[in-house]
């Protein structure tokens, strides 16, 4: 983190990216099809992840719930990722929160679905779940 | 390479700075506007360079002032830039796949910029490559200026002399070949 902060005026020039970039390439890395990356391509990476940012925020704040109160919150987040096509990649780190009474009785009518479907086809999917 | 997840995660005061640019500064700007000076001076006022570092406000429209981002909101923003990074990745990945090259470069990235529907990156990511580049360029010339300046004085006079000494080398070198194709045609 104080790197990250440093190195933004450690050459006294203004920085074309503030973010990390060793810690972009530790991520880039982490895939494990990539085996090189150059340069230009990680400082490209890097910008656009800032890019990213910023457009990731403004949307969702344009498209959120929270203008009247001039606040960015998770559920205006969560929301953009699920309709936001552009943004549907982030589904999966972004859910929905839901309360826990809800998540229950959403359990319950599944388990209750899985019931019939079992009595159907007269498997014994009773003991896998709990 | 990354053992520890957090290794992962991208630092959250700089996730935090960048979504503030974005609320408080007028336009979205490439780092080579602002001198070290404007910068560093402490006196708070941030002084905007000139018009074509700005990008249309159309394309990045901004927070207003002084909107609150909770701390849940921040943390999540900062796992999906990390989230970003894998996807685009991946993506430039494929496009240095099918281009059979090992090293990803920057028009993989750019071309998975559009493949990830976020065209509107492009304009902007080429010109930060572009300012990427001179920077590099400057910095290429600076220390070769530096060089020659400390070199020329002391190998000026040798390399003449080296010089010399080469061709003298070459001709009798070339004398050498000419007998020996002589004798050749005689075998």
């Amino acid at each position: 983190m104080a790197d990250a902060v440093a190195g933004r005026d450690k050459c006294g020039e203004p920085r074309l990216v503030s973010l990390p970039l060793s810690r972009i390439r530790v991520i880039m890395k982490s895939s494990p099809e990539v085996s090189s990356i150059n340069q230009e391509a990680l400082v490209l990476t890097a910008k656009a992840t800032e890019l990213f940012v910023q457009y990731l925020a403004t949307y969702s704040y344009r498209h959120g719930s929270g203008k009247e109160r001039k606040a960015l919150t998770y559920s205006d987040l969560s929301n953009t990722a699920e309709e936001s096509e552009t943004f549907q990649f982030l589904a999966d780190i972004l859910p929905k929160k839901i309360l826990a009474s809800k998540y229950l009785k959403m359990l319950k009518e599944k388990r209750d679905e899985d019931e019939e479907n079992d009595s159907n086809d007269g498997s014994d999917g009773d003991e896998a779940e709990s | 390479m990354a053992e520890r997840p957090e290794d992962l995660n991208l630092p959250n005061a700089v996730i935090t700075r960048i979504i503030k640019e974005a609320v408080g500064s007028p336009g979205w700007r490439v780092g080579a506007g602002r001198t070290s000076r404007q910068r560093g001076s402490g006196s708070g006022v941030r002084v905007p360079g000139p018009g074509p570092q700005r990008y249309s406000p159309a394309l990045f429209s901004q927070l207003p002032d002084g909107v609150n981002i909770s701390k849940e909101a921040r943390s999540a923003i900062s796992r999906a830039a990390s989230v970003f990074v894998l996807y685009a990745t991946s993506c430039a990945n494929n496009f240095a796949m099918k281009g059979k090259r090992k090293t990803l470069n920057a028009s993989d990235v750019l071309s998975a910029m559009e493949e990830m529907e976020f065209q509107r990156f492009v304009t902007p990511l080429k010109e930060a490559l572009e300012a990427y580049r001179r920077e590099q360029k400057g910095k290429k010339e600076a220390s070769e200026q530096k060089k020659k300046d400390k070199d020329k004085k002391t190998d000026a006079e040798e390399q003449d002399k080296g010089r010399d000494e080469d061709n003298d080398e070459d001709e009798e070198r070339l004398e050498e070949e000419e007998q020996n194709e002589e004798e050749e045609v005689d075998n």
